[in-house]
């Protein structure tokens, strides 16, 4: 964002959204709306983050606790299915993680620098032991 | 639709009541309050008001005086017009939110009602609350009788909401000197109040939600300083003007006349009090007596406090021979705000007036004539010697062995 000198910014400690006017904007996406340069969805706080959680679509049943936990709203989802993560914004909490409900989970947490197709090629298989199921009904 | 309240040309009242109708006449939108002595009838009679179908806006009663501005700002920042009043104790909670709401730039009038700040508690007025308001941000115009008090809330709203200034303001009148004190006060129809201070243009307000704002972001290293430099700007360069617009207009409106620094006897003044509230009337009493008996005595009220009038104060000043600055907070360790305030204007001028300080009223404490009288015999002899012939600041209407410092 360009720093501007005293006199080349609005006046208060305010700062705006969108850039120009907007209307019904809660029927626009994200993706589509014009956030200003200022708006905390155009920035990127990714290097917040020392883990990234990746998201196997094999093993997700789009249950959606994932979209409904993330304390960011960096869970992509769109007509009720998961598409992926918002890494600009995505602090690397692992709550999605926690919450995933499947067997192996289709969200688990990596190292910020390993490739994508890496992770998927390690990604655990399903876990038949009885005291893990056990343990987690409890 | 609020009823109209139907007033005589002139009503007898103290300034707390003449606050609570210029509020009352500004058709304010939110009023959110604490009471505290003495300022606690301002918002009692506008809540009174409220309940008997007088105002259509809301009336908010806080937890504390922190909550109560921070209530004031939320409703400003949303796109309302808003006002309250407080004093003393009071003031001080406040002040944390006084500066929010002068660095958010947005419109709010304060009614203050001067009161010294404890310890020892004390109810009474002194212009310790109004010191301290004075590294706040805020437009700070004082009042010196209860007519002035009706008079400047009606200004205090045009210059705080105007587009190029958006500051708050406070309006200051003494404590129980003015705001108990009950005289006659020339009023305006609801309507004629009302069309001077003009209907409220709202400026990147929260409502408007086709412009959606986050009022109050944070800014560090990177941003602070361009801020408040901003900010500065506007209470320096903007404010002085647009209140002297409004007073030209108020005189046209109702032939009283207001002026950014107010002078009494000072056209071939050689001495000079330089002070606020209502010292500033007897002061004026008793140059004129002092006149009588020779020395040309005058009188300098400080009627824009903030942004503080360096050029107009160094013009009115600028051919005395001898100065006196009445400070009525204890100054805790330097001499009074005034004092300085009046040094920093004078000193790259010409001027060779020699120039002191008194500190009085502490607590209520009466002003009396006699010491004033006192405080222009100084002045005389400093005059006459061209240097100073009394310590730099003297305690005036103190009990006990003569104080002085410096």
């Amino acid at each position: 964002m360009e720093k501007k000198g005293w006199d080349g910014f609005e006046i208060g400690a305010m700062l705006r959204s969108f850039e120009g006017a907007v209307s019904g904007i809660a029927t626009i996406l994200p993706e589509d709306r014009p956030y200003s340069a200022s708006s905390s969805f155009t920035a990127s706080v990714a290097d917040w983050r020392i883990q990234k959680p990746l998201f196997n679509k094999d093993y997700c049943i789009d249950c959606q606790f994932c979209w409904v936990y993330c304390p960011d709203l960096s869970i992509i989802s769109r007509d009720k299915k998961m598409v992926g993560i918002d890494f600009d914004h995505c602090k690397g909490c692992g709550i999605c993680v926690q919450v995933c409900p499947t067997n192996p989970k289709s969200l688990l947490m990596f190292p910020e620098q390993i490739e994508e197709e890496v992770a998927l090629a390690e990604w655990p298989t399903k876990n038949t032991s009885k005291a893990t199921t056990e343990a987690k009904e409890e | 639709m609020a009823d109209t309240f139907e007033l005589r040309d002139i009503e007898v009242w103290d300034g707390n009541m003449a606050a609570s109708h210029a509020l009352r006449q500004a058709q304010v939108d939110v009023v959110a309050a604490y009471p505290i002595t003495p300022s606690t009838p301002i918002v009692e009679n506008y809540a009174n008001f409220k309940a008997n179908g007088y105002i259509d806006g809301e009336f908010v009663m806080t937890e504390s005086e922190h909550g109560a501005m921070s209530c004031c700002i939320g409703a400003a920042a949303a796109g309302g017009r808003v006002a309250t009043a407080t004093s003393s104790q009071g003031f001080a909670l406040m002040v944390e939110t006084l500066y929010s709401a002068s660095g958010m730039r947005i419109p709010i009038v304060l009614n203050v009602v001067n009161r010294a700040i404890g310890a020892p508690l004390n109810v009474n007025g002194d212009h310790s609350d109004m010191y301290m308001g004075r590294d706040s941000g805020w437009i700070q115009i004082d009042c010196y009788n209860p007519q002035n008090v009706y008079d400047m809330n009606l200004i205090a709203f045009r210059v705080s909401e105007d587009h190029d200034v958006r500051l708050p303001a406070m309006v200051h009148q003494d404590g129980f000197m003015t705001s108990h004190t009950a005289q006659g006060v020339k009023t305006l129809s609801d309507e004629v109040a009302y069309n001077f201070v003009g209907e409220y243009k709202p400026m990147n307000d929260m409502l408007d939600l086709d412009h959606p704002v986050t009022h109050g972001v944070q800014t560090e290293e990177d941003w602070h300083f361009e801020h408040k430099a901003r900010q500065q700007h506007a209470l320096m360069t903007a404010v002085i003007p647009k209140i002297q617009a409004a007073f030209d207009d108020f005189e046209k409106l109702t032939g009283r006349k207001y002026n950014i620094v107010e002078t009494y006897n000072m056209d071939d003044a050689e001495v000079a009090v330089v002070c606020m509230g209502t010292s500033v009337e007897t002061a004026e009493e008793v140059s004129n007596e002092l006149r009588a008996q020779g020395i040309k005595a005058g009188v300098v009220g400080i009627r824009v406090f903030r942004p503080f009038p360096l050029e107009q104060i160094a013009a009115a000043l600028k051919d005395v021979k001898a100065i006196a600055a009445l400070d009525r907070s204890s100054p805790h360790g330097t001499v009074g705000a005034l004092f300085n305030e009046l040094s920093g204007a004078l000193f790259n001028t010409d001027t060779k007036a020699v120039m002191t300080n008194y500190i009085y009223g502490l607590g209520g404490r009466d002003l009396t004539k006699a010491h004033l009288v006192e405080i222009y015999n100084d002045l005389k002899a400093n005059a006459d010697a061209g240097k100073p012939t009394t310590p730099l600041q003297q305690y005036i209407g103190l009990r006990g062995p003569k104080l002085s410092f410096f």
